[in-house]
């Protein structure tokens, strides 16, 4: 049996705002093993965002419990287990590209302890920004940002990866090489997944799981297996099989109104 | 941003050109102004006299210039130190904020030109009133804008630091700060000539030297193209600082620019 990674039991998230409380979550119980490769999909503002940030130990929840690699999600985040890539890039404006990719080695005195899997100046050419080593992030187009903020959730090679839209600002070519490059990384690191998307497609290419949300107050309406064989090609999306799986997850979807 | 189409040094000669050009404007009418109302020369001199004054005099405003600009320099860094420190320590501690807040506001609406004789009964007839009256000036504006600026930083990079499990010191070093600069070079801007302020008043009583006595003095005596040449020499001086925290924020915010 694998072991199970990311374990929500019962999580349910409710928001006190000014105006009334908003219940983001609602019973929401999901696990995910070890090395899996799982995509969230379900309509805007039920709750994908909130499921990551409680999972990264940045809110608790209102009820239920979450464990991660067998522990409480603090110990993971304490122990540095997450690369996180925000919906929104969220650079630090005052350093530049490389700057922003190492701070994850400086925070803590990470660098020092631990041999970094990755070299900075590497995982920018990763990501298709090699000579932007030295620009700032206002020098930088959206998608570019959002490149950065990516080589920055890899540089330390955490464990586990939670990826809240990271190619939602992309065309479609630079889209389709960082998915390329990011089931490489994951193929040859076994690192865990947790990937947000609105892409149907995206999901099934990507995924060994997807989630699927129901509007807010999200709950998991289903649970589709992507019985696709790995490594996985572009060519693979004009097969019969891969529609099939994209037609599948339109209808849960749809029957989640 | 200089418009597109024109190169930097264009840009800067004009910077340059067109205060000079409304200077000497102003020169000119004020001197025609004379002319034709025939305002005599104890109550407004020539622009000319003035220089004459700027010229002749110059041992003497020099000699009474070095004293105010120490004060002013030394106010300006005991202010801005004491403020910048104060703002750390609110921003770790929010009892001490909640505390001490409210006593820098008072101290904030007492009149300056009430406070200087108390200082010169305080601390002497030397150095110490006139630094303290500068620091006290330059503090207030200061402590607002830094307090602000360190709690401008972006929600989403305080999201990336806890993830990060960042320390408070590192917050602070790695985003706090940073984001605070841009606002304490605006209260730095704001107290390099009000620093001068300070040190002029505080040189008002109890004291044989500096540009503020020199001009409290040549009032009396209807020496008033003396006057006028110690009101340029502090602008002057005033100008300079402006200046200079100007250049200083040039070299160390590069990202904004
Ligand atoms: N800090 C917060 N305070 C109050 N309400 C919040 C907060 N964060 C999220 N919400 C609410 O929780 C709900 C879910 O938000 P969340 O950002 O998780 O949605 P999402 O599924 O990521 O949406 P999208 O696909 O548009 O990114 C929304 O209704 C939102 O208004
Ligand atoms: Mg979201």
């Amino acid at each position: 049996m694998a072991t199970i990674e990311i374990a929500c039991r019962d999580v349910s998230m409710v928001f006190a705002t000014s105006a009334q409380p908003v219940q983001a979550l609602a019973h929401v119980s999901l696990e995910v093993e070890r090395g899996d490769f799982v995509s969230l999909i379900g309509p805007s503002g039920c709750g994908k965002s909130t499921l990551l940030r409680l999972i990264a130990d940045v809110l608790q929840p209102t009820a239920g419990s979450i464990e991660v690699r067998g522990g409480p999600a603090m110990r993971a985040r304490l122990a540095r287990e997450f690369g996180f890539v925000f919906q929104h890039p969220g650079l630090l404006r005052w350093r530049t590209a490389r700057a922003n990719v190492s701070l994850p080695l400086e925070v803590g005195g990470w660098g020092r302890r631990h041999v970094p899997p990755h070299r900075p100046d590497d995982l920018l050419s990763l990501v298709g920004l090699q000579g932007f080593e030295h620009a700032y992030p206002r020098q930088l187009s959206g998608g570019m940002q959002q490149r950065v903020s990516i080589a920055r959730a890899l540089v330390t090679g955490p464990p586990i990866l939670l990826m809240d839209e990271p190619f939602g600002a992309l065309d479609e070519i630079t889209r389709d090489h960082l998915n390329q490059e990011l089931l490489r990384i994951w193929a040859a690191t076994g690192t865990t997944i947790l990937f947000v998307t609105h892409s149907i497609p995206e999901a099934v290419y990507l995924s060994s799981r997807v989630f699927v949300f129901t509007p807010r107050p999200g709950r998991v309406l289903e649970q589709v297996k992507i019985e696709l064989p790995s490594p996985r090609a572009p060519a693979i999306k004009d097969t019969p099989e891969f529609v099939k799986h994209t037609a599948a997850l339109r209808r849960a979807l749809a029957q989640g109104g | 941003m200089p418009p597109a189409g024109r190169s930097p040094r264009a840009v800067l000669l004009r910077r340059l050109l067109l205060p000079l050009v409304v200077i000497v404007g102003l020169a000119i009418v004020w001197d025609l102004a004379i002319r034709v109302f025939a305002v005599p020369p104890y109550v407004v001199p020539a622009p000319a006299s003035v220089g004459q004054a700027l010229v002749k005099e110059r041992a003497r405003l020099l000699d009474n210039a070095i004293p105010t600009i120490v004060e002013s320099l030394g106010g300006f860094a005991l202010g801005n130190l004491v403020a910048v420190a104060a703002a750390l320590a609110f921003v770790h501690s929010q009892v001490l904020e909640r505390a001490l807040y409210p006593v820098a506001v008072a101290v904030r609406t007492l009149p300056i030109v009430a406070i200087a004789p108390i200082l010169v009964l305080l601390l002497g007839n030397g150095y110490a009133p006139k630094v303290a009256i500068a620091a006290l000036i330059t503090f207030f504006p200061t402590l607002v804008n830094m307090v602000e600026g360190l709690e401008s930083a972006d929600v989403q990079a305080m999201e990336l630091m806890h993830v990060l499990s960042a320390s408070k010191t590192e917050i602070v070093r790695y985003v706090r700060w940073p984001s605070s600069l841009p606002y304490l070079f605006s209260a730095m801007r704001i107290a390099s000539t009000s620093s001068v302020l300070g040190a002029l008043v505080a040189e008002w009583i109890g004291t044989n030297k500096g540009l503020g006595y020199l001009i409290v003095l040549t009032t009396y005596d209807f020496r008033t193209a003396l006057l006028y040449a110690a009101m340029v020499v502090t602008s002057a001086i005033a100008l300079a600082f402006f200046f200079l925290v100007s250049i200083l924020e040039w070299l160390l915010v590069r990202w904004e620019r």
